[in-house]
């Protein structure tokens, strides 16, 4: 994977650093001239991922989540958000639209269903007691043929 | 992020502001059920057209205070939500328990 450029963002997942990751999507991402919708999606589908991190991952436990950015050919982004909390006993269950283990909290149910439609593409691989992964990426129209 | 709330006739009208995320809707939903209990409305209205961020948290916001001003007999209306907030809305199908409208003053707003 060539990579034209990255950052790698690690904070404790303190639900304030909601805003805080999609703060840092939006400063990292403006060098490629997203458009407003394409941004808005990314920071959406971030947001959900990180959400469920805090929300799920560290439900009884604190830690860290990472958040890796990469810019690679082709306007191409590649995005990894990972805890090391919980982990998803049965991924597939959980990607089902509506499905929620917080229904007391006002949880939809919608995280993945969001990530999977505002993003081109989602991997989610996950361990019990040892954390998630989700990988998504997204190709940005090309520029020049953008209406401004 | 805020709301902004006032009350006319029997219809409550919540102004949403700023980013609705999972951190900063807890606050917003103690303010709106603080009110809608205080003072049973008919119709509760929440309005988005100054909400500048919202994900899949803002659905469950609306689900929880459908479900409250159902069980007061009332309903809820979603008013004016900007056109990336509508499409996660129209992903949820959150349309089939509150009406989505759009006022003159929230088009001037979003466009």
């Amino acid at each position: 994977m060539k990579i034209e450029n990255s950052i790698k963002f690690v904070f404790p997942g303190l639900s304030v650093n909601e805003h805080t990751a999609r703060a840092v999507v939006s400063a990292f991402l403006i060098q490629t001239d997203p458009t407003v919708e394409e941004l808005a999606d990314i920071r959406t589908a971030v947001s959900e991922a990180v959400t469920n991190c805090i929300v799920h991952g560290y439900r009884n436990t604190s830690g860290d989540v990472e958040l890796i950015i990469k810019i690679l050919p082709q306007r191409e982004i590649y995005i990894r958000i990972k805890d090391k909390g919980c982990g998803i006993p049965d991924v597939q269950k959980a990607m089902e639209p509506l499905f929620t283990t917080a229904p007391n909290e006002e949880r939809a149910g919608l995280g993945f269903a969001v990530m999977q439609s505002f993003m081109d593409s989602i991997r989610v691989r996950s361990k019990p007691g040892e954390g998630t992964t989700v990988t998504m990426r997204k190709k940005l129209r090309s520029s020049s043929c953008r209406i401004s | 992020m805020a709301a902004a709330l006032h009350q006319e006739n029997s219809c409550l009208t919540a102004v949403l502001s700023g980013e609705l995320d999972h951190h900063n809707i807890r606050s917003i939903r103690e303010e709106i059920d603080t009110a809608v209990i205080e003072q049973q409305p008919h119709t509760l209205i929440l309005d988005f057209r100054q909400v500048t961020f919202m994900d899949s948290s803002g659905i469950g916001l609306i689900l929880g205070r459908c479900k409250i001003m159902g069980g007061l007999g009332g309903s809820t209306i979603v008013r004016n939500p900007p056109p990336h907030i509508k499409r996660i809305m129209r992903l949820s199908g959150i349309e089939r328990i509150a009406r989505i409208e759009t006022t003159p003053a929230g088009k001037e707003t979003i466009q």
